[in-house]
């Protein structure tokens, strides 16, 4: 039986290239042999709705870390403070990013009772996150949450961002789940058409549900986005497919 | 939705925070969503000062996206009224 312990809390994790990052970090205290899943958080930043999202895996038998992507931006700072910080300087580039989840995929793989599988999760921008690291990094299995942004027009790549993400389809190198709301805006039904376009196109395996009555955030239980029906039928997808790929 | 659309705007001023008065130098504009208004979407503005200074030294406000045209309006309206003009200051 198991006894439902949890630890969690801050830790200091070393990026991909190095430096070091603040993340939160939570895993299940008494599980044999346990499956493990990066959590990217929101544009909104590193809050507490992403730390409960990691303790939720926690509770559920996973290693959950989130890495704090805004960190450099302003170390030690409230997550609206970096969030605002962040974006004022033009957002996390790609790259960036892809070092920090690296470091958290290390770190996860490395912990004691780690099966070695690691899963990828992102809200948001984070979902467009996901959608990156599946396409670059060694990840088991993607889940994108409402990521806005896939689909991008020329206009608006930067240097941060240059490539439009649904470009690196062919790059995939998992499984992915796509969670997305009828009434969103960015990602709409039409992008998410287009990338379901593109993964059939290079035959990847890949499940999307677009729940009714829901539009962005649908999971951020502390907004008014938030849709119980959608989020609750959205957390039953993420187990099942989370159980198939990252668990044994 | 969720979008990296930022408009920043060199502006001169001050603005009162929770450590008092500061210099601001930067303006920093989106429509996204808020941290704290019980809204799905607002329209942001983050007065910072210079790029080198304390991520929390910033006056933020979320508005609605009515709220924040009135706001503009008001804005522009006062500063074409007459008296206002009379003074040539813009």
């Amino acid at each position: 039986m198991s006894s439902d312990r949890i630890e969690a809390g801050t830790i200091t994790l070393l990026s991909g290239k190095g430096d070091e990052i603040e993340a939160y970090h939570a895993k299940p205290t008494d599980a044999e042999s346990h499956g493990s899943v990066v959590v990217i958080h929101h544009m909104p930043g590193y809050d507490s709705s992403t730390k409960e999202i990691a303790r939720r895996f926690a509770a559920h038998g996973y290693g959950a870390i989130v890495p704090n992507l805004f960190h450099r931006y302003a170390p030690g700072a409230s997550a609206g403070d970096g969030a605002a910080a962040a974006r004022a300087a033009g957002g996390v580039p790609d790259a960036q990013c892809l070092e920090d989840v690296a470091g958290a995929m290390a770190f996860l793989r490395a912990e004691s009772g780690a099966n070695g599988k690691v899963g990828v999760i992102g809200y948001c921008s984070g979902g467009r996150q996901s959608y990156l690291t599946a396409c670059n990094l060694d990840v088991d299995a993607a889940v994108v949450c409402y990521g806005g942004g896939v689909v991008a027009t020329p206009d608006q790549l930067t240097p941060e961002r240059p490539v439009a993400v649904i470009d690196m389809t062919k790059d995939l190198r998992c499984p992915m789940l796509g969670l997305f709301g009828v009434d969103d805006a960015n990602p709409s039904p039409e992008h998410t058409a287009r990338m379901e376009e593109e993964l059939k196109g290079h035959g990847k395996t890949y499940e999307f549900h677009t729940f009714d009555d829901a539009g962005h955030a649908f999971f951020w239980v502390e907004r008014p986005s938030y849709r119980f029906e959608a989020a609750r039928e959205g957390w039953h997808k993420i187990w099942e497919f989370y159980g198939k790929y990252l668990e044994g | 939705m969720c979008t990296y659309l930022t408009s920043t705007e060199r502006v001169a001023g001050t603005g009162l925070g929770a450590q008092g008065w500061f210099s601001i130098e930067r303006a920093v504009v989106y429509f996204d969503h808020p941290q704290e208004a019980p809204v799905e979407h607002a329209l942001c503005i983050d007065f910072r000062p210079g790029e080198h200074a304390d991520p929390s030294q910033r006056v933020a406000v979320e508005l609605d996206a009515r709220s924040a045209r009135t706001l503009a309006e008001s804005i522009l309206a006062t500063l074409a009224h007459d008296e206002v003009r009379a003074l040539g200051v813009d």
